[in-house]
């Protein structure tokens, strides 16, 4: 299936190595949180990128001491109407500041794109022939937002207030 | 009345193209049911026993003329010529086609409406007290409120894909008109002991297969933090609501569960850690730009009573009736506001004919201040209304047939649409409605009854809200056979109760014999005509209510 990243299709280069499983000496390796915590250690001094999996229960807030040292972070839709890991990715984006790749696994479907874009989703997996030109359209479908969210988007509230203050000071 | 600004007017028409697109990819075979489902809820949009049912929202449930003459050219256009308006203060149609649905989305939009979010898994519709403005006893009119959560829950990205729907109320009055103890969250506007105005915050009320009375999670929140205290409920709810059953996915059963105190504990602890760049930034200056909107009319100076008011009054039985029944009280002097019962003998409740649509448009236009709302009791008010003008605004409507003067009586039956259109529903609601209706229709006597709130529900998804009923009946359906379960004592108001049910069901044709003899324990049994049903009820207990209801037998 397609990787989008930024809208545009990438290889994939990241793995996920199942709890208990030995990793590989070198790659970008993506394991559980579980595992992620009570190895970290070893994990981080290996030198090559490191990725961890989020199932839908899990608190982003663990990883909040390791944020800068890890590079993607991978949420999970089980079906693509639970919402879960967009709270989790606004945790991850807005909260803690997360600056690494957010991935969008599972039920991935096109117009849930948008929703996922402004809650910080950088990457997603996505069964779509036309990858590219289905998230070029989501991510143009709205124009304006009432809310804030990881995107960083203006508000339209921001926007009117801003609006009002140029007249004022005309 | 708030207006849309350029914003506004970009989000629901770029919401009306979006659809067009999900449904020319569904009509072309791309897009999946299973998959076009929840993108057609949150667009209003069921699938009906019979047809595609469209859903539109009516804001805090507010219309001006030209929104409800466009409604009733939708009706005429592309359903079969009525519309229905729901206990959510939204308006239904029954038969849209599929393919017409993004013609509807435009038409709505040319007149600043939408069917957005109301279904499906999100925020809903917000709901208000239909006397917002006109009361006698509200702190604040909290219709602005509204309108700001309105923007705010519009296409939410975080909360667009919640474990089950959303249901926000808000109140103002000491009176809760709004029921805001049966909704996922009901917002009560409140002063602190400084004297500020802000909201207590009831969360995890609701109807339903599991009814409960929201408890409060927090007495008073301040005005500027509203939309924050709000985003720190739905994301604990978002998070931890059950996901594995659809019958326990609402926010009364995570309340319910993790109990009232560790949810605020979860809450609160969500509140505090936001910071302040998460924070929904709304300037005071917006809050007062959408402040503006709903200032009060400029009221005439008139005295308190009126020559022309009396005298019609004084001019029948039937007019009198209408005056004492359908007529509340408003805060400027020589002012009412007008109640239009939509329950005429033999009609669904709630519903309206275009023509009676356009009929109320015009009333609303030339004698009301052009503010016509739609009331949860699924009728239509006029909250300012001149004494002077009744006689005439009573004309209009006897000539539209909308002068049923029932309103708040037996007969004004909140009832769902049943078996009759409804694909979850077990049993007939309208029947049955329709019968008890007619237990009441010598005027005189359902007058001597007095206040009596009759809610009738289909099946125990509760959208007649019979959970709230001071009678409540319930249809179920027993090996191919309509039952219905008769519940008592239950109230949607400020002192909010959940009725209880009295036994086992009653067959169709014993419904409105057994409601009869109930309602005569009740004249054998108040103190006086002052004492309601409910407060005799209260008083006395429902045992012999109960004996009464199976006396037959």
């Amino acid at each position: 299936m397609p990787l989008l990243k930024d809208g545009k299709v990438i290889d994939d280069v990241w793995a996920f190595v199942e709890d208990g499983h030995e990793l590989s000496p070198g790659g970008c390796v993506v394991v559980s949180l579980g595992r992620f915590l009570s190895e970290h250690d070893q994990l981080l001094a290996r030198n090559h990128s490191i990725g961890v999996r989020l199932l839908n229960s899990d608190d982003p807030g663990l990883l909040v001491p390791f944020l800068d040292q890890i590079h993607l972070v991978e949420l999970q839709f089980p079906k693509y109407t639970d919402g879960r890991a967009l709270s989790q990715s606004q945790l991850l984006r807005q909260r803690h500041g997360f600056k690494g790749e957010i991935r969008a696994t599972g039920q991935v479907l096109r117009d849930q794109l948008r929703l996922m874009i402004r809650c910080g989703f950088d990457a997603m997996v996505i069964e779509e022939a036309d990858a590219e030109g289905v998230y070029d359209y989501s991510a143009h479908e709205f124009s304006e937002f009432y809310q804030s969210a990881a995107d960083g988007s203006v508000t339209i509230f921001e926007k009117r207030h801003k609006a009002r203050g140029s007249k004022a000071a005309e | 009345m708030y207006r849309y600004d350029e914003f506004d007017d970009t989000l629901v028409r770029e919401r009306a193209k979006q659809f067009r697109g999900q449904v020319e990819r569904r009509l072309k075979g791309e897009l999946k049911e299973e998959h076009f489902k929840p993108l057609r809820l949150q667009n209003g949009v069921y699938l009906q026993l019979h047809a595609y049912m469209l859903r539109v929202a009516v804001p805090y449930g507010q219309l001006s003329a030209k929104k409800m003459r466009q409604l009733a050219f939708v009706a005429d256009k592309f359903d079969k010529g009525y519309a229905h308006f729901t206990t959510r203060q939204n308006v239904q149609y029954n038969w849209i086609k599929l393919a017409d649905m993004p013609d509807v989305l435009d038409v709505l939009a040319d007149v600043e409406m939408h069917a957005i979010q109301t279904s499906g898994n999100c925020i809903r519709n917000v709901t208000s007290d239909h006397l917002a403005g006109a009361n006698l006893d509200e702190i604040e009119d909290p219709r602005p409120w509204c309108e700001i959560i309105r923007q705010w829950s519009t296409f939410h990205p975080e909360f667009s894909s919640l474990p089950r729907k959303f249901k926000i109320a808000v109140t103002a009055g000491e009176t809760d008109r709004a029921a805001v103890r049966v909704h996922d969250i009901g917002l009560h506007m409140k002063k602190n002991a400084e004297g500020r105005i802000g909201f207590e915050f009831i969360v995890g009320g609701g109807l339903g297969r599991t009814p409960f009375v929201g408890p409060t999670v927090r007495e008073w929140v301040a005005k500027e933090d509203l939309l924050s205290y709000l985003e720190a409920n739905m994301r604990v709810y978002n998070r931890h609501g059950r996901r594995d059953n659809k019958y326990k996915a609402r926010i009364k059963i995570l309340v319910s569960e993790l109990g009232l105190e560790e949810y605020r504990r979860q809450v609160e602890e969500e509140f505090a850690a936001q910071n302040t760049w998460e924070k929904v930034a709304l300037p005071q200056d917006e809050v007062d730009r959408i402040t503006a909107y709903f200032a009060p009319p400029k009221f005439a100076a008139l005295p308190a009573t009126s020559a022309a008011f009396e005298a019609f009054k004084g001019g029948s039985r039937e007019h009198a009736r209408w005056a004492k029944n359908n007529l509340r009280p408003h805060r400027a002097p020589g002012y009412v506001s007008v109640h239009v019962a939509l329950k005429q003998q033999g009609e669904a409740p709630g519903d309206a004919s275009s023509d009676q649509m356009r009929a109320l448009a015009d009333i609303g236009e030339t004698y009301a201040l052009d503010d016509i709302r739609v009331a949860h009791e699924q009728d239509i008010v006029y909250p300012h209304v001149k004494l002077d003008d009744v006689p005439a605004v009573y004309a209009a409507l006897k000539a539209a047939g909308l002068h049923a003067s029932n309103a708040g009586l037996a007969s004004d039956i909140i009832a769902c649409p049943g078996l009759d259109y409804c694909n979850l529903s077990n049993a007939r609601s309208i029947s049955v409605a329709n019968e008890i209706q007619a237990v009441f229709a010598d005027p005189e006597f359902e007058d001597d009854v007095g206040t009596l709130h009759v809610n009738v529900s289909g099946c125990i998804n509760a959208c007649g809200h019979h959970h709230v009923g001071h009678i409540g009946i319930l249809g179920v359906d027993k090996k191919g056979e309509e039952f219905y379960q008769v519940l008592f004592g239950g109230r949607a108001d400020e002192k909010a109760t959940i009725a209880t049910i009295q036994g086992p069901g009653l067959k169709h044709e014993e419904v409105a014999p057994a409601i009869r003899r109930v309602i005569d324990t009740y004249l054998s049994l108040r103190r006086d005509q002052s004492e309601k049903f409910i407060d005799t009820m209260g008083r006395v207990g429902q045992a012999p209510f109960k004996e009464a209801l199976y006396a037959a037998a």
